[in-house]
């Protein structure tokens, strides 16, 4: 009895509410040395996209969030800005920062999307901030769509590593819809300055006793564009025989044009590269202006990482090789003729 | 009896029948799915899971005490309940859904893990949770973390080594992050995600795959667990990617470098 006089005069007052929000996106933006992830600017673009309000989230320690505030406040797009600092938000782990992000969703949230790029990091902590609030995520999306009418907003992401679109609607009935982003689908929303949005502090949730502890970070260090957003990219595989020769061959091409290096899972995986160099389904997706692929016979996994390239480039030895499928420019040659004498012409121009 | 000091381990490993990962998938005409008149076999993070969890066990020896696999899929998914046994897996569950009923997504499959594992309660519980980082249909990689915020576990997300101390109650796990890598200390009861640098998944020998055939899969149905698998966003369609006008070969590295030229494409001054 009592519970249900509770209930109802609550209702009432959520009406006006809940009848015409519009869509507000808090944007999840994501940092690294004080610098803002370019993946976060796409997401921002994604977001403004709903045709409501957009307000950004920055969390880290007292050391990080200071600096990437006054950066994330000239960001063009964004309506609000908040942040929350915490030394224990230093390393951003799921555990730690999801209380957070329950608190500013639970109920009577003016929230109606949560937007982040599909980074190593939110794909580990909105899944689990879904799970808490009891609404599916939508994974990578590259496009959206609103209808503010009936509340739902209709998405596309790849399936079958890229090789099926699947055009998927979050319904009303999902509270608040929570997605990820694929950056390469999405420009970067520019900085401007003398655009101040309004910035609000929100206090931490610090957690008692967190299950999980942050050690440490190992970050591969480069003097290369990241691959992520590289315009260009040199990417090696199988046929490179080893690290060194992998080096060897495709440094000074990559030099010579400003490219990020990457890698096939072959190449990765016999040790020729870096594992965070990987392009495709499990490693980086990416869509530069153009795309060098040296010894990549090209299988699906792969082609799911770099198949919306500007130019895609392929030199390999097997005419039959699936990448020249794909390929604008295909050179059918031994890669170790091939790349050096295009180094040197290059050069001459 | 054992002595009581010793924690013993029991580690559950969720699993999921794909499409191959080999397979060229066609999408169906009336764009409402693909064709899945293909081979299918074990969703490739998820073999590594499996293996995982028995090289735990060889390493930790009688610390583990169980390695049980589970399944949320259609009839046919059995069969990758086998696969995983003979890997060298004690005993499986299968979660049986009808060949008709729309793919579950995320969250129901982790409502149902959650549901396995308060069934296993009484059994001796769940200590370690070990699953593939994404599955390789979908594509959408929640599920563990899904799991690990319902149970309100620890979680490492894109292991790619993974060191128990059964004894401290604690894993380390070292992860595959953007741009390198993260080491987290865990408390358990944990949900570790395989990224694919954990380990090489074994091939199951005959004798194993013989015996496999011995041991116990319990069969549940959605209903048994008082879980929902309805997806509650709606596939409106899936149609086929873009087409690329690619497939233009040219004779020599000049071609080449014209080719780069046309589209703007020159070298950078150093």
């Amino acid at each position: 009895m009592l519970r249900a006089r509770c209930v109802i005069p609550h209702r009432i007052l959520l009406r006006p509410y809940a009848t015409s929000p519009g869509p507000h996106a808090l944007v999840f933006l994501e940092h690294r040395e004080g610098a803002l992830d370019s993946g976060s600017l796409s997401a921002i673009t994604a977001a403004r996209r709903l045709g409501g309000e957009v307000t950004g989230i920055v969390i880290g320690g007292p050391d990080q969030v200071p600096d990437v505030v006054e950066k994330a406040k000239k960001l063009k797009g964004l309506t609000k800005l908040l942040h929350s600092t915490s030394p224990a938000y230093s390393s951003q782990v799921p555990e730690i920062v999801s209380p957070l992000f329950e608190r500013l969703l639970s109920d009577g949230t003016p929230f109606t999307h949560v937007v982040s790029a599909h980074s190593s990091s939110a794909k580990s902590l909105l899944p689990r901030v879904a799970a808490k609030l009891d609404v599916p995520a939508i994974s990578d999306i590259t496009s959206l769509e609103h209808d503010g009418s009936s509340n739902a907003t209709t998405f596309t992401r790849p399936i079958y590593a890229g090789n099926a679109i699947a055009t998927v609607r979050a319904p009303s009935s999902i509270g608040v819809k929570i997605f990820t982003v694929r950056s390469t689908a999405f420009s970067a929303a520019p900085s401007e300055d003398g655009s101040q949005v309004q910035v609000e502090a929100l206090d931490p949730v610090e957690l008692a006793d967190a299950p999980t502890q942050h050690i440490r970070t190992d970050l591969t260090k480069s003097d290369r564009p990241d691959l992520a957003v590289a315009g260009r990219i040199v990417s090696g595989g199988r046929a490179l025989k080893n690290a060194e020769t992998f080096k060897a061959t495709l440094e000074p091409l990559a030099d010579v044009l400003g490219a990020a290096i990457g890698a096939s899972r072959a190449a990765v995986d016999a040790g020729y590269a870096d594992n965070s160099l990987q392009v495709g389904q499990t490693g980086k997706v990416v869509a530069p202006e153009l795309y060098i692929a040296l010894g990549i016979s090209g299988a699906i996994q792969h082609l799911a990482g770099m198949k919306d390239s500007k130019l895609i480039v392929a030199i390999n030895k097997d005419p039959d090789a699936p990448i020249f499928q794909v390929a604008d420019a295909g050179l059918v040659a031994d890669l170790y003729e091939a790349v050096p004498e295009l180094v040197e012409k290059l050069k001459q121009q | 009896m054992r002595p009581s000091a010793v924690r013993l381990l029991n580690i559950l490993v969720p699993i999921k029948r794909t499409v191959d990962y080999a397979v060229k998938i066609r999408v169906n005409p009336d764009q409402k799915g693909i064709d899945l008149n293909v081979k299918h076999s074990m969703n490739p993070f998820d073999e590594i899971a499996v293996e995982e969890a028995v090289r735990l066990r060889e390493k930790l020896k009688d610390a583990v005490k169980s390695i049980k696999v589970v399944t949320i899929g259609p009839p046919k998914s059995s069969e990758t309940l086998r696969t995983a046994l003979a890997m060298g897996a004690d005993s499986g569950i299968h979660v049986e859904i009808p060949d008709s009923a729309p793919a579950p997504e995320p969250l129901g499959i982790a409502k149902a893990l959650r549901a396995v594992i308060e069934r296993e309660r009484e059994k001796g519980g769940v200590d370690l949770v070990i699953m593939g980082k994404q599955a390789i249909d979908d594509d959408a990689g929640q599920t563990g973390q899904m799991l690990a915020g319902l149970m309100d576990w620890s979680q490492a997300t894109f292991a790619s080594k993974v060191a128990l101390d059964v004894e401290k109650n604690e894993a380390n796990v070292t992860r595959e992050i953007d741009g390198g890598l993260e080491e987290l200390r865990c408390r358990l009861p944990l949900v570790v995600t395989t990224d694919l640098r954990l380990n090489e998944p074994r091939y199951a020998s005959l004798p194993n795959i013989m015996k496999a055939k011995k041991k116990p899969i319990e069969k549940l149905t959605p209903k048994d667990l008082s879980v929902d698998l309805a997806p509650r966003i709606e596939t409106l369609k899936v149609t086929e990617p873009p087409k690329r006008v690619g497939g233009v070969k040219v004779a020599n590295v000049d071609e080449l470098i014209a080719k780069l030229k046309e589209a703007g494409i020159t070298a950078v001054k150093s």
